[in-house]
């Protein structure tokens, strides 16, 4: 019986509800973090927990838009982030500095993001009960 | 581990969800749904079809609360809810339905 | 001699290495997180623009395509490669060195 499946039937309060971060510094396919994180926001949204996402670093990459992984024979999991608004996660957000320094704009991302500072990013990291990072 | 289905061998996986969902097409999908003694309606029809529409554009098969979510949106709250999906798919809209349909099972699903 | 460079020149000083150490007359080829080297508009830009007068340079397009970035958008003087085209230099060019 999968956990997910029965979560309706408990009756939760605030107390459950914890407030995580998961923190994406990585590039999609060189590395297996991005696809690994992305499944851990997934389940983590199943759990109807607070979450949000931040891109920094090549993570800012993970959500160009226009990936075509068919010749490199790999699975493009970038329209899975189009999917996190559907598991109640909204709370997306791009690091400037990062996004500017690889030549990257808001319009250049698959899915609708909030960009914010360093400085910015590291006051909402301060505000969590979990970070998770790949 | 494979099926054995009109001639050929399809690769699935110990939950018997099959591996490439390139191998799939609705008469697959009838003999799965066969195999666990479920002969496949149109209400049946539809949930599979929505899961096929919703893997093609996001590239995953949904949490059962998100199903059930975006059913609603689609079809109502009389097909949006646990109790109508599990009466169609008694072990599971997520794990019964996602196999009939080809797709991988979803994630989060333990 | 053939370079090749598959990190991002953002996380990693794999390719600012390569840079300090190729030869002119060498060859560079990008691929996988490598080839973000390769576009217009980021901090590295004038740097690898810079290197393409010396040497020669090359990244891998299937690599590009994945990632998003159109061959438009890739530095004017970077030759876009197929898989046969890197065995090709691997062929031709003599010694191979990775920057991993």
């Amino acid at each position: 019986m999968a956990e997910a499946e029965t979560l309706d039937d408990f009756d939760e309060t605030d107390e459950d509800v914890k407030r995580f971060m998961f923190v994406n510094r990585k590039a999609p396919y060189g590395t297996i973090y991005a696809l690994e994180v992305l499944e851990m926001v997934l389940i983590t949204g199943a759990f109807d927990q607070d979450v949000s996402v931040a891109f920094l670093d090549d993570g800012v990459f993970q959500i160009k838009k226009g990936q075509d992984t068919k010749a490199v024979n790999m699975k493009n999991f970038s329209p899975t982030y189009r999917a996190l608004e559907g598991y109640d996660i909204e709370k997306l957000y791009v690091e400037r500095e990062s996004m500017e320094a690889r030549g990257l704009a808001p319009e250049d991302f698959v899915v609708p993001v909030k960009v914010v500072s360093a400085a910015e990013l590291a006051d909402l990291m301060a505000e969590q009960d979990v970070i998770i990072s790949g | 581990m494979a099926y054995d289905f009109q001639g050929k061998s399809i690769d699935h996986d110990e939950e018997g969800f099959i591996t490439d969902v390139g191998d799939w097409s609705p008469e697959l999908a009838s003999f799965l749904a066969e195999q666990e003694g479920i002969a496949l309606g149109d209400e049946h029809w539809e949930v599979i079809n929505f899961l096929r529409d919703y893997y093609n554009e996001y590239q995953i098969a949904p949490a059962i609360r998100v199903l059930v979510k975006q059913m609603k949106k689609a079809f109502g709250p009389e097909k949006g809810n646990n109790k109508y999906l599990y009466e169609l798919f008694p072990y599971g809209p997520a794990k019964q339905a996602c196999k009939f349909a080809g797709l991988p099972k979803p994630t989060g699903c333990i | 001699m053939l370079h090749l460079v598959n990190k991002s020149p953002f996380e990693r000083i794999a390719l600012h290495s390569c840079l300090g150490h190729v030869r002119e007359g060498d060859s560079i080829l990008l691929y996988e997180d490598g080839i973000y080297a390769a576009r217009k508009g980021s901090a590295t830009t004038d740097r690898v623009a810079a290197a393409t007068g010396k040497f020669k340079l090359y990244v891998l397009g299937p690599d590009l395509a994945a990632r998003g970035i159109p061959s438009d958008q890739v530095i004017d003087g970077i030759t876009v490669v197929d898989y046969g085209g890197f065995v090709d230099l691997v062929a031709e060019v003599g010694p191979v060195q990775s920057w991993l």
